[in-house]
Formats: C-alpha cells, structure tokens, sequence
C-alpha cells in the first residue's frame, strides 16, 4: 500500500526542470576522454551540418543520385539504422519477457540504443528529400498525410511512434531513479510490451516499403521483411555488446557478464538465420533467371560492365560468414577481444549488404533496363558521417546521464563512476 | 570563483561557441537562387485550395515568373472536362525513333535545358525482341537503324497507378479524365513515386531548372507546364493544359510519320476508339497491373 502512494504522489514542483537541468549539466561534463570524443563528434557533425546547408540551397544534384539510382547513401543507411533501432529490442525481450534481472539492469542501453538509432533514421529521411521545407506535409492532421494508401506514410507513423514510446520510456525510467522511485509499474509495464511489439513493426513496413512494389522485381521478395529482422537482430545485439564491452573497460558501469553472454546465445541464432535467408534469395533468384533476376546480377556479378558493387557484397557474405563462425567458437565466451571482432565484422558486413547492396540493386538495371552508375558523392558521405556523428552525440550524452542510475539501482556496494 | 561557477562559465562559452559554428555551417542557407516566403511555406496542397486561393496562386506564379525571368507568362487552372477520359495510341510501325517527340516535350513543358529534360524517352528495340533488356536509351546514330525498332515511352496514365498509392503526401493524384497529375507546390521530393513506377515516367527537379528567358513556354497551366521549383517530381500531363483545351498534345503535333493517336476513350467516334477497336494493340507491361490508358500497336 505504501509503495503505491509514493508512485502516485505526483513530484515536487520543479522536479522535471530541475532533472531535465541535472541531465545537461551531467552530459555535459566528464573525464577528458568523454569531452574529447564529444568535441569530436561534434565537429563531425557540423562538417555535415554544413554540406547539408549547400545541398538544401542547390538541389540534390550535388548527390550522384540520378532520375536511374534514385535513392543511395541516405536511404542504405536509413534501412541499415532501421535495423539497429528494431535489434536494441533484443535486450528488451529478456529483461522484461524472460525475466533476466542482470539484462533487466541494463536494458535501458538498448532503448538509449534505439532512440538514437530512429533519430538518425528522421535524419536520414530529411537529408533525402528534395523539399525539407515541407517536411509538415507529412504531419497528420496539420499536412496531408496519404495514410493508409501509402506505405511511406505507414513507415512515418510507425518510426515517430517508436522514438516517443522509447523517449518516454527511458524518460520516465531516469526521472523515478532522480526522484528515488521506482518505475510506476502500471504505465512502464505495458509500454515496455508495446515497444516490443512496434520494434517488429518498424522494421516490418520499412520492408514493405521496398518489396511491395512492381516496378522493382530485385525487392519482390516475401523474404525482405523477414530478412530484415533476422539481419536487424544480428546488427543489434552486436552493436549493443559492443557498447557493452567499451563500457565494462572504459568506464565504472555495473555492466556486468551477463548480459552480454545472453546477447551473444541470440547472436549465434541469428547470424546462421540471416545467412539462410541469405541463401534462399540467392538460390530463387538466380535459379529461376530471366529479367527478373538482374538487379541480383549486377549486384554479385556485375551487368553491362558495371561491377561497382561486385567486390562489396562479395565483401560483405565473407564478413557475416567469418563473423558467424567467431561467434559459434567457444572462444566468443571467453575472450573480450575476440567476440567485440566478431561483433564488428557482422555489423560492417550487415552496413553493406542491408545498405548499398540492397538499395542500389533495386535502381540497376531501371525499368527500362538502363544501367546508370552510382557512387556516393563526396558530400554524401560527409553529411552521412554527420548524421552518424550527431546519433553517437545523442547516444553518448544519454549513456552519460543513464549510467549513474544503473549503480544506483544496483545498491549499496558498487563502484560508481 | 567557485568550481562551479568556473564550470557554469565554461559550458556557456562552450554553447556559444557551439551556437556561432551552428549558425556558420548554415550559411548557405541564406545564398539560397530561389525565394522562400512565409506564404509559401504555409501554403496549402491544390486540392485544398479554394477558388479565391487557386486565383491568388495563379498570380503569384506569374508575378514571380516575370520577376525572376523576366517573361510574362499566362497560367490557367485547367480543370478536367466532365464526361471525358483521354487516351493514347502509338504505331511502332512508323516510328523512326527521330525523337522529334522528345523535343516537343522538352520545349512545351519548360525542362531544365542543361539536362535536356523530357518526359518521353524513346527506347530502341532490337527485332524479335520486346523485352527491355535489349534495348537501349542512349542510341546515337542516323535512325532507323537497320534490324531496330523504336518505342517512346512516357506516362501511361495507369488506372490503377503505382505512384499516386506510394505518394506520402497525396501530392500526386488521378483526375477524373484519367490524367494523374502532380501539385509541385506540395510534393516534398522523396521521389518515392518515381521508384514505384514501372515505366519510369517521372522525373525529379535534383536542382531548379534552368531555362533561357526566351525559350520560356508562356502557355501555362497549373498542375501541368509551370516552371517548376527544385527538389519536386513532375511526369507528363498528356499537356493538360492544351488537351483541355481542345488542342492536341505537342509530342503529337510534332511527330513526323503521325505514329500518335490521341483522344477522348468514351467517344466511339474519336480516332483513339477507332484505333482501339480496329488494330491489334497492347500495354506496356500489362502484367504489373496498372491497367495503362496508354497503347502501343503494330500495322497490320
């Protein structure tokens, strides 16, 4: 009874100002290794700012991006980050579905994980458009949203939907912890269950986006949501063991071993998943033939003397394959070097063959059969690193402000930071 | 001075230091060829406009067509015709692939000249073939080439069309005499429509079109050949703003062995119905779905 009337006290006056300025004050101060890597990023991020501004004033024609390859470097990495923010959901599911306490301690990594991840995603759809004045077309009610007609629309929804739900999550778990509360289990409980279920979704209408649609046989595969979701949940848990790790030696974190050991049992699954699917595309496609099965062509094998992606993806089947091996050694358990490699290797493979190599193909041969080249422009790549750079700012800061509340929840007798 | 007045003190020349690098990585911004007003910004999409606001649109587009250019321009809104669907017919029989159509086009509908935009591309096919993959865009010799046939491809105006549906915004949409057409003034350019279709009809404006001041086609309607802002995506309008008017489209008019056949399909006395009912016709890409009002045919 007594716990239920702290929960349902409201706060003291100010209390979320006064908590909002804590979080500010703590992001932004830290030993000298933090404030480097934010000077950095922010650096990074502003080099992107800035080529963004020249394109916005001139066009997309500063991109290679042609009326044949009409979508590249924005949207690869727009699909690949879809991926990241639907995998951070692996922490999800067993600290609150299978009841992992030490995976429930940490979890919040994974949603700060996601957060950024769909921030980067916005970013990306941004940086894309040819018009971001207008970008409150797309706002329901206030624009003229083409809901449920367009899958694009379906997608907007979902990804806004995802970031407030994680955003409220990790807001509500950091504002209890600075008002030495627990988390009200009556709204936390049941938003936790939905972001499970919407991390599936996000990435579920960000394939039908693509494999829905006539005019792109190389996408018309039934297999593209799947497929997304076995390579989310392979770049995923990758990515946040490799937070994990960088935590556990560069800061006082109460990461424990765990955790990352649970995440590396669901990383041996996927990576044998996401190579079958990988295997079940190539056998239908290039055994069925036909003009169907250019794009996949061009991609492993190059068409009309354009190879350009021929050495990636070809690159990129090598990493998820050693990747995959790394992580069914025994050696992955035991050694910290050897499974953040592994980790690593996966999550660069899954970069190219979830980023270029799926976007470009779907644009080579067109539908009248051109083969127009496409590499990424030099601007591409810098407002694309700036789009990274501000993700890792947001992620960083986040981490900074979460990690106090860990120990704190961990109790009497653990390090602080 | 105290740690934390230090701290407090460094932090806020850290934001302004911040604010100021912001602020000049965004300078381009205001170098910005086209103009952004308040107006434009807050306008709202064609099909929500009501008649005073389509006129105040129409005069705004003028005024800054003869401001930026230097032309006087006259912009209609051109609504469908009730009662009437158009459509086209094409006999690859006597197409030479002179691409005299192209030019048209490019001319009419005021395409950016460097690109040498157009929305009809012409595809050179190879005999015995009709699949695509044997063909080519890119031809560059005295045509008809010996053992070649040629088939200019543009918008089918599909019944049933893969853009309008992909369309996030409702910026694209079919009007009822079969013409889908494009709000250029509330497209965001995601180019999601372009990817979706399957004839590759749609064009997107990567940079704002160019043109001479006297090259300018001053017959314009909306909806159809205004000049066009950057980083919005347009496709052809069958010249909306000359067929609802009883004229013919350019592409039509300037092709030299008369392979185009246009009209109204719920006339049974139009040339498109006669043609229709007696020569041997098909769609382009018929098994996608998209039900084109669009046909290609052979003589018999």
């Amino acid at each position: 009874m007594e716990e239920i009337a702290t929960r349902t006290m409201s706060p003291p006056r100010f209390a979320r100002l006064r908590f909002l300025w804590h979080a500010l004050m703590t992001a932004t101060e830290g030993p000298l290794p933090y404030l480097l890597w934010m000077l950095v990023l922010t650096l990074v991020a502003l080099v992107g700012l800035h080529a963004w501004a020249r394109q916005a004033s001139q066009g997309l024609i500063l991109t290679h991006m042609t009326n044949q390859v009409l979508w590249g470097l924005y949207i690869a990495n727009f699909t690949f980050l879809v991926g990241i923010a639907a995998g951070a959901v692996m922490m999800i599911i067993p600290a609150h579905l299978c009841g992992d306490r030490e995976m429930r301690r940490v979890a919040i990594i994974g949603e700060l994980m996601a957060i950024a991840a769909i921030a980067m995603c916005l970013l990306f759809v941004v940086v894309d458009l040819g018009r971001p004045d207008r970008l409150w077309h797309l706002i329901p009610f206030l624009g003229r949203l083409n809901w449920p007609q367009s899958i694009l629309a379906w997608d907007v929804i979902v990804l806004g939907v995802y970031l407030l739900l994680n955003a409220a999550l990790v807001w509500h778990q950091l504002f209890s912890h600075s008002l030495g509360r627990r988390p009200w289990a009556a709204w936390h409980r049941p938003a936790i269950w939905i972001s499970i279920g919407w991390a599936i979704a996000i990435h579920t209408v960000t394939a039908f986006i693509l494999c829905g649609l006539v005019s792109r046989p190389f996408w018309n595969t039934a297999l593209m949501a799947p497929r997304f979701l076995a390579s989310a949940f392979v770049s995923g848990p990758a990515l946040l063991i490799i937070t994990l790790l960088l935590l556990r030696r560069w800061t006082r974190a109460p990461v424990g071993e765990a955790p990352t050991q649970t995440l590396l049992s669901i990383l041996r699954v996927t990576v044998i998943l996401n190579l079958l699917f990988i295997g079940c595309e190539i056998f239908t496609v290039f055994h069925t033939g036909g003009s169907h099965s250019e794009g996949a062509r061009f991609l492993y094998f190059g068409l009309e003397s354009d190879s350009s992606l021929v050495p990636w993806i070809w690159f990129a089947l090598a990493l998820d394959t050693v990747a995959a091996l790394m992580l069914l050694h025994p050696r992955s358990r035991r050694l910290t070097g050897w499974l953040a490699g592994a980790c690593l290797l996966a999550t660069v493979g899954i970069w190219i063959e979830k980023g270029l190599g799926l976007i470009v193909p779907g644009f080579i041969p067109s539908p009248l059969h051109e083969v127009v080249h496409y590499t990424p422009s030099a601007l591409e790549w810098q407002i694309t690193a700036g789009v990274w750079a501000l993700g890792l700012l947001i992620f960083s800061a986040g981490l900074r402000v979460a990690i106090p509340t860990l120990c704190r929840d961990v109790g009497a007798g653990e390090k602080t930071p | 001075m105290s740690d934390l007045t230090r701290r407090l003190l460094l932090k806020a020349i850290g934001g302004a230091l911040g604010l100021a690098a912001v602020a000049k990585a965004l300078a381009p911004l205001r170098a910005d060829g086209e103009e952004t007003t308040v107006e434009g910004f807050l306008r709202k999409s064609y099909r929500d406009l009501s008649p005073e606001e389509i006129q105040s649109l129409i005069v705004h587009l003028e005024e800054m067509t003869r401001r930026v250019h230097g032309v006087d321009v006259t912009i209609r809104d051109a609504p469908p015709i009730p009662g009437v669907e158009f459509g086209f017919a094409l006999n690859l029989s006597v197409c030479t692939g002179c691409r005299a159509c192209v030019a048209a086009c490019h001319r009419e509908n005021n395409h950016d000249r460097p690109s040498a935009e157009s929305y009809i591309r012409v595809l050179e096919m190879t005999q015995g073939s009709l699949d695509l993959a044997h063909s080519t865009t890119t031809y560059d010799h005295p045509v008809p080439a010996p053992g070649k046939f040629y088939m200019p491809v543009q918008c089918m105006q599909c019944r049933n069309p893969p853009c309008v549906r992909a369309c996030p915004v409702g910026a694209t949409w079919q009007q009822a005499d079969g013409i889908t057409v494009t709000d250029y003034n509330w497209c965001i350019g995601c180019r999601y429509c372009e990817v979706a279709c399957p004839y590759h009809a749609r064009r997107f404006n990567w940079t704002t079109p160019e043109i001479p001041a006297a090259e300018i086609n001053p017959d314009q309607a909306l909806l159809a050949n205004t000049l066009r802002p950057r980083g919005v995506d347009e496709k052809c309008h069958f010249c909306l703003h000359r067929v609802r008017d009883g004229r013919l489209p350019a592409c039509l008019e300037a092709c030299p062995t008369g392979a185009r056949v246009f009209g109204d399909l719920r006339d049974p006395n139009s040339e498109i119905c006669r043609v229709l009912a007696e020569r041997r016709t098909f769609a382009l890409r018929e098994e996608a779905g998209t039900a084109p009002r669009f046909f290609y045919f052979f003589e018999d």
